[in-house]
């Protein structure tokens, strides 16, 4: 695991590229590269703005609002903020194990932000680069491109995320920024209605779902010249699981591996994750890098999220999915997969297990019961871990004895992925940029990389396609040689 | 026969003593206000209740009802200056609705619906106002305090207490608790006082309860706040 191209040796001498989205709310990503005269590359960093300033302005506040508060953090996946902000207060007001209800309304809810999430994604932001290709002409490169050319896909994208929305809407109370969960329970059940109404779509979901998982590993299987090896690179990985193994994204013990797929620690309960995990501070970013702390800081980076998660569980409970695991498991041949756009599969793998998750709940009964909230005795500390849409969430919470939080630490998915996504851009810029004038469709490249992470920053400044996206090159004085834009 | 006055071409019955908002609100026409409650003595501060009497402006709440007056209150003119009260109710404090526990059961917020308000408009003040967490069983946010001055009624004159006062005058002026300490813990105020559950707003709250109630379940999701009944929300 190397730190190649991470820092120049001569920058002073270099031409600057920036590739710039321009960020709405969310976050601000960005990535530099510095070319010499025959465009070779020696330095590529890939920024990303986090917002810390949440973290110092939730002190002082009484922890009840935390779970509501967070859902601000993050336009693209609040629900994940507001579950694990709520599984720390859990361990504050000592409700060491919720009702059957809430648990299973919260894990209804979870899933549905899944479903819709990975659902966005993949179709909204991800299939026109890859049923098009990655340099395809750049107007058509995009949804309204795919509804032209595969109309029943485009259809199915957004059916699939309105129906995991809807879970969501009668969960959380609202579509966005809702208030079912709360520290030790729920505050709502659901309905007769609200649950026969979701009934009612679920088989199409979950087949609907297969075929996307089809649809992708067909994509996959037939090149993997370029699937197999795009922005590869080799890492360490990390997920929750739940018990004996299973996958979860709900609830679970922290599990590593090398990127053999030798354990690394296993069994790890969360409310120890600062014994393991460490965050490093590098003076040209504001995002942290995490590492685990028995390999320090050059070999212990990691990876989270879909292709972490699928590989780290040992099987998954329900069956579609538990079946695309295998045949996953099978093509990687034995050793884990490290492909970024392995990614895209074992996303679709779990947008199939999230549906047929959903579908045994709404079978239950228990959502239906008003038995939502416990309590116990106090505690001054939490921890709350979820695995979010983009990998592995943590929540810590410090809470004083009138109620009011004193300290809070969150690493979100992105940050744990951030030396990971650094890697995968350095790769591609080695591979495609290397010695030749910069494209709008080399610079793609880099996006695709960015993209199989499904980092905050680019769902939300790429939505649909239409974020503006402007490059510039500039000379060692500063000096704006040639700029690109595309809007 | 009882007398009657007027509102916006409504003929209402009033009897004496009575103010326009008391006899308006017995007839069913809805006048925006956020210091009255008709349990308390009016007190005239916030002009939310502003109408046009005879052509004249007038707080309705403190303005005993005539025989024969002319009352305008739901027109563009003056729900306009009412909106304009509003936003600055708004920009003075650090008012947070989206993560704001009392939202829905609101007074401001529901009165901002109400009047149309669209944006604060003006530019916030961003005050920094700590909480008094040291209550057991009750937080202060005066973050959201909007000068009513209806838990110091409340406290004087129903909880025989005294443990809220307004404090200094104009732009300064602010709750404080009537402790040495300035604390709310060391004041015997307690979950039971009247005082504890007049707030309009979203200061005085009872501990670890904000979200039992879902958005959606409150009262002014319910029916806006022009069809409450005494339009004091129960949201405690
Ligand atoms: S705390 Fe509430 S009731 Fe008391 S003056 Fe402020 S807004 Fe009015
Ligand atoms: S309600 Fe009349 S002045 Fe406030």
């Amino acid at each position: 695991m190397t730190y190649n191209l991470e820092t120049a040796e001569h920058p002073e001498k270099l031409r600057r590229v920036a590739i710039d989205p321009v960020s709405r709310v969310e976050g601000h990503g960005k990535v530099t590269i510095l070319l010499d005269d025959q465009n070779k590359v020696h330095q590529v960093r890939l920024h990303i703005v986090e917002f810390r300033g949440f973290e110092k302005f939730i002190q002082g506040r009484p922890y009840w609002e935390v779970p509501v508060m967070v859902q601000r953090l993050c336009g693209i996946c609040p629900v994940s903020h507001h579950l694990a902000a709520s599984k720390a207060l859990d361990v504050i007001v000592g409700a060491k194990r919720l009702t059957p209800a809430a648990e299973k309304l919260r894990r209804l809810m979870h899933y549905g932000q899944m479903l819709q999430s990975h659902a966005l994604h993949f179709f909204h932001l991800c299939s026109p680069d890859l049923l098009f290709g990655f340099d395809s002409d750049i107007t058509k490169r995009n949804i309204v491109g795919v509804a032209a050319a595969h109309p029943e896909i485009a259809k199915r994208g957004v059916l699939l995320r309105k129906f995991g929305q809807e879970v969501i809407r009668v969960t959380a109370g609202k579509r966005v920024h809702g208030t079912g969960a709360v520290p030790g329970g729920m505050n709502k059940s659901l309905t007769i209605a609200e649950r026969d109404e979701l009934l009612k779509d679920i088989y199409h979901i979950v087949s609907w779902s297969r075929d996307a998982v089809h649809l992708i590993q067909k994509v996959h299987i037939q090149d993997p010249g370029l699937y197999n090896s795009f922005g590869i690179f080799r890492s360490n990985f990390m997920s929750i699981v739940g018990h004996n193994g299973d996958l979860d994204f709900y609830h679970g013990t922290l599990r590593a591996r090398d990127d053999n797929g030798k354990l690394i620690f296993d069994d790890v309960d969360y409310q120890q994750y600062d014994k393991y995990i460490e965050e490093e501070v590098r003076p040209w970013s504001y995002m942290k890098f995490p590492f685990f702390k028995s390999l320090g800081r050059e070999h212990g980076w990691y990876k989270v999220g879909p292709l972490a998660r699928v590989q780290n569980c040992d099987q998954i409970s329900t069956p579609f999915a538990e079946h695309e695991r295998k045949e996953f498991v099978d093509y990687a041949g034995g050793s884990p997969m490290h492909a970024p756009l392995a990614y895209h599969w074992t996303r679709m793998i779990e947008m199939l297990h999230a549906a047929e998750v959903i579908k045994d709940l709404l079978h239950d009964d228990d959502l239906l019961s008003d038995d939502l909230m416990v309590e116990g005795e106090r505690k001054m500390e939490g921890v709350g871990v979820i695995e979010a849409p983009r990998g592995t969430l943590f929540h810590h919470y410090r809470v004083d004895e009138n109620d009011l939080i004193t300290m809070a630490n969150l690493i979100v998915s992105t940050t744990n992925n951030n030396q990971a996504m650094n890697e995968a851009v350095r790769h591609v810029a080695r591979r495609y940029l290397h010695g030749r004038e910069v494209t709008e469709g080399l610079l793609n490249h880099i996006e695709v990389a960015i993209r199989a992470f499904d980092p905050c920053l680019s769902c939300a400044t790429h939505a649909l396609g239409k974020m503006p996206l402007a490059v510039e090159l500039v000379d060692p004085e500063g000096n704006v040689v040639h700029s690109l834009s595309r809007s | 026969m009882s007398q009657t006055f007027i509102i916006d071409g409504k003929t209402v019955p009033f009897e004496e003593g009575q103010t326009i908002i008391q006899a308006a609100t017995k007839a069913g026409v809805f006048i925006p206000h956020l210091c009255y409650h008709p349990d308390f003595k009016p007190h005239g501060s916030c002009k939310l209740c502003t109408v046009k009497v005879n052509g004249r402006q007038t707080a309705s709440c403190t303005m005993r009802a005539m025989a024969g007056m002319v009352v305008e209150s739901d027109t563009e003119e003056i729900n306009a200056e009412r909106r304009a009260l509003t936003q600055m109710l708004f920009v003075e404090g650090n008012h947070f609705c989206p993560s704001c526990e009392q939202s829905g059961n609101c007074q401001l917020q529901a009165t901002a619906y109400h009047l149309g308000m669209m944006s604060p408009h003006y530019d916030h003040f961003f005050p920094n106002r700590p909480v008094d967490a040291s209550h057991p069983e009750v937080l202060l946010d005066f973050n959201r305090c909007i000068l009513c001055s209806l838990c110091v009624r409340a406290s004087r004159d129903v909880d025989g207490k005294n443990v809220f006062a307004l404090s200094g005058r104009g732009i300064t002026t602010h709750l404080i608790v009537n402790a040495k300490s300035g604390q709310l813990a060391d004041t015997n105020f307690t979950l039971d006082d009247k005082a504890a559950h007049v707030c309009p707003v979203g200061v005085i709250l009872r501990k670890r309860k904000g979200f039992a109630v879902p958005i959606g379940e409150r009262t002014y999701d319910k029916q806006p706040i022009s069809g409450t009944v005494d339009a004091v929300t129960e949201g405690h």
